[in-house]
């Protein structure tokens, strides 16, 4: 028998990138807020520049819960089951992913909240993708704006802006939406190469530009600058200088005296009564079973567990699973077309030894709709993005464009020479959501505690492969114009497989017959129960996907604390 | 993803070629070489190729426990690797950078999970080599060694259990791990890895004026391990500021 704790006004399922960021504004308003997760607390000595740690060994994701679940996936509900990961994408801590993510802080492109009404406007019903179920979003970028202003300045982000109330700074993105004003912090600083590919897209008549991250480029909120030492890239930040959750958000919340953080707190399923309203969340601590009751639940636990605790949480009023009487949790899933990067030899040394992989050059030209598509066959676009990122046994592990076996005294002298020229590309294409693509159960592989793990089908459709083979062309154009002796692509489409750039499963729009939680975030069928994360997305844009869930969570809780009688008593 | 053509595998045999006529210049090293360090060693090595002797003095003179291999597991993985990254004309390679230490070692941690693929794998490459050219891996020439694992490379060796490609991927991942990574974990002894890839060394701070100096090639190679830096080693855990379980309510 699980022991019942005391009531909770707020229980939010997940301290990562957007529980995290909700936390804030709830316990700023005096709201008694939990936090269970399921990781610890992690700190700057956690952090060593260790690649062997941090990018061939997983550490520390290795050890946690998330590892015990790490997805199972497969391309059609046809195909067979691929071969299982060993390390989650995603990391159980307080703070979750953002303390070892790369840290780009993208706002999406207006278009990718109105991709069907734009599409249809543009160039005819005719050219949204057959089995696509993609929808407007329930708003605007407008709605948007205010609060990706919000975190760029509660949690830190280094850019320079391209549109500031429709004034263009041409020295920022051009084609991004209007922002009421500037980044908090000015862009990371360049380096040679960065400089080299900047010019080389001039050249083409491109228009290239920092991109955003959340990283400090100078001491912030009594935090240090980066120290640009080059094991950002899957690994934390030794001066607190990536601004994760852990070091702003949360620590921000604490001090309000309303948010009691509860580690190693491993929710296995949200609980409802006979009515079907959500009481509370049962959680196993060392084998001990809690049951924390709570007036609200903000489920923030990342894509893939999001949708497995809903489908997990069954009950006589959900017998599919929490909130999915409509058979929509687990639907519209998709995620960023990564695996079809380009990569280029140069002739001379990049000097990428050190840095990071949210420092470097972005343009947006071939991105979203901010090309005619008129005369093409997809919709949607890439963000091409050349950053300074390297370590010592990646780069032994370089491609040698064919031009050397690959180990033996030719393949030595060809690393001794190269291993600091080869460069590869970051190209995040917009994916849009398919019928057949979907998360469920596993019905085989479980976790430690005998529950299904949760399972990917799905595959990238011929909208998103055309996007990939277009975007490679661009990019090749680029490192050819910036002197690039040799150009690799790597095969486009296949099975999505588990990402770290996972959405849906619980999307968020006005229809409840197509869409899991309201335009707040909140559950069509439960509604004391709100969701976080990326999973509320219906469109993934061409640009990492955390600024936007983190504008959205906090715009979630702004909401319940407006609300707070009528979505608590609900 | 690694696709061998037909011209590959023509380009491959070409190479051997060229390393077979490289080794035809090793010399033998004097009994004293044992006494040596592996550093005064590897920069003893000259732009001659060294022969399978090299190594065997190197293993001797490092005093180094076997903690999960066997002797004769051992004696065949510092015979790969030392195919994979040979020392060479461009300066010491997998053999003094240890890679077959760390392998040994991590088998007993990280890599614990390639324990028996590593047992069954060795074996499978041995008997291949005895069937079809007639010797025990480490008793064939340079040339020979390097047309087994081409066979093992491209998946042509028989006797494998699955696929001989999956073995020797793994075990070219894990040599270039025990020649590229963090010197604390037994390979890359002497930053001999880092060296030969001109990777300047491990910085908890890189400057801007850091990174020009990075760009004229003036960034000299600091010949550090992360865990020089004691901010994230186990004996600071004494000076560690308040446990930040502490903040919470």
């Amino acid at each position: 028998m699980a022991t019942r704790l005391k009531d909770a006004d707020v229980v939010i399922i997940g301290l990562g990138a957007a529980g995290g960021v909700a936390a804030l504004p709830l316990a700023q308003a005096g709201l008694d807020v939990i936090g269970l997760e399921a990781g610890t607390w992690l700190t700057r000595r956690d952090f060593a520049p260790d690649e062997l740690r941090n990018n061939f060994r997983g550490w520390p994701q290795a050890v946690q819960k998330a590892n015990q679940e790490i997805p199972t996936s497969r391309a059609t509900a046809s195909s067979p089951t691929g071969p299982r990961g060993n390390i989650h994408p995603m990391q159980n801590a307080v703070g979750g992913t953002t303390l070892h993510y790369w840290a780009q802080s993208w706002r999406l492109n207006p278009w990718d909240f109105k991709v069907v009404s734009e599409t249809k406007r543009r160039y005819g019903a005719a050219r949204i993708p057959k089995g696509s179920t993609v929808e407007d979003w329930p708003f605007g970028y407008e709605e948007l704006e205010p609060y990706y202003d919000k975190i760029e300045y509660e949690v830190g982000v280094s850019g320079q802006a391209g549109n500031i109330n429709g004034t263009i700074d041409p020295r920022g993105n051009p084609f991004e939406a209007p922002r009421k004003r500037a980044y908090p912090m000015p862009p990371l600083r360049g380096t040679a190469f960065i400089d080299k590919m900047a010019a080389a897209a001039k050249n083409l008549g491109w228009h290239p530009f920092p991109g955003p991250a959340a990283v400090n480029s100078r001491s912030y909120q009594n935090r240090s600058g980066c120290m640009y030492h080059g094991f950002c890239n899957r690994g934390g930040c030794h001066v607190d200088a990536k601004n994760s959750t852990a070091v702003t958000t949360i620590p921000r919340a604490q001090a309000t005296g309303h948010l009691k953080v509860v580690t190693r707190a491993h929710v296995t399923t949200i609980e409802v009564d006979k009515n079907g309203k959500m009481t509370g969340v049962n959680y196993v601590t060392d084998g001990v079973e809690y049951f924390q009751p709570a007036k609200v639940v903000l489920l923030a636990s990342f894509t893939y567990e999001n949708t497995r605790l809903l489908l997990l949480s069954k009950s006589p009023a959900f017998p599919n699973g929490l909130s999915n009487n409509h058979k929509q949790v687990g639907r519209h899933y998709f995620s960023h077309h990564q695996g079809a990067p380009v990569s280029a030899l140069f002739p001379f040394n990049l000097d990428s030894w050190y840095g990071l992989p949210a420092q470097g050059v972005a343009v947006d030209n071939w991105a979203d709709d901010n090309f005619d598509h008129a005369a093409l066959d997809f919709i949607g676009g890439a963000n091409l993005w050349a950053m300074s990122d390297k370590r010592p046994i990646t780069a032994a592990g370089m491609s040698t464009f064919g031009r050397v076996p690959g180990w033996g005294s030719q393949w030595k002298a060809f690393i001794k020479e190269n291993a600091d020229r080869s460069h590869s590309s970051y190209i995040q294409k917009s994916t849009l959501p398919y019928e057949d693509n979907f998360l469920d159960l596993d019905p085989v592989v479980k976790d430690p505690l005998g529950y299904p793990v949760c399972r990917v089908t799905a595959e990238f459709k011929e909208n998103e492969r055309k996007i990939a083979a277009f975007s490679q062309d661009k990019m090749e154009q680029w490192y050819r114009e910036a002197g690039a002796i040799a150009v690799q692509r790597a095969p486009v489409g296949g099975a999505m497989g588990v990402s770290t750039h996972a959405y849906g499963g619980t999307r968020m729009g006005d229809n409840a017959e197509t869409n899991v939680v309201d335009r707040f975030g909140f559950s069509h069928e439960v509604p004391n129960l709100g969701v976080l994360g990326a999973s509320v997305m219906g469109t993934s844009g061409a640009r990492n996907p955390t600024l936007t869930a983190q504008a959205l969570a906090w715009r979630t809780a702004e909401h319940l604390v407006k609300n707070w009688k009528k979505v608590s008593t609900a | 993803m690694t696709f061998i053509s037909r011209r590959d595998l023509l380009r491959r045999a070409a190479v051997v070629g060229a390393s077979a006529a490289a080794t035809t210049g090793a010399r033998a090293f004097q009994a004293s070489d044992t006494e040596r360090s592996a550093e005064s060693l590897a920069s003893d090595v000259d732009g001659s190729a060294e022969s399978l002797a090299l190594h065997d003095h190197v293993m001797a003179a490092a005093r180094e426990p076997l903690e999960n291999l066997t002797a004769a597991e051992a004696d065949l993985l510092e015979a790969i690797v030392a195919r994979l990254i040979p020392t060479d004309a461009n300066g010491p390679g997998a053999t003094e950078a240890r890679a077959a230490h760390y392998i040994d070692r991590a088998l007993g941690g990280a890599l614990a999970s390639s324990r028996q693929t590593y047992t069954s794998g060795l074996a499978a490459l041995d008997r291949y080599s005895r069937s079809s050219r007639g010797k025990a891996f480490t008793e064939l020439s340079a040339t020979d060694q390097d047309s087994v694992l081409i066979d093992v490379e491209t998946g042509a060796a028989t006797g494998f259990t699955g696929s001989s490609a999956a073995f020797f991927a793994l075990v070219l991942n894990h040599t270039h791990q025990g020649t590229f990574g963090d010197p604390y974990y037994g390979g890359n002894a002497n930053f001999i890895g880092w060296d030969l890839i001109g990777y300047p060394g491990i910085r908890t701070m890189v400057t801007a004026a850091d990174q020009k100096s990075l760009e004229a090639h003036t960034l000299k190679a600091n010949h550090k391990s992360a865990y020089d830096y004691e901010s994230f080693t186990k004996a600071t855990a004494r000076l560690s500021r308040r446990n930040p379980d502490e903040r919470e309510a």
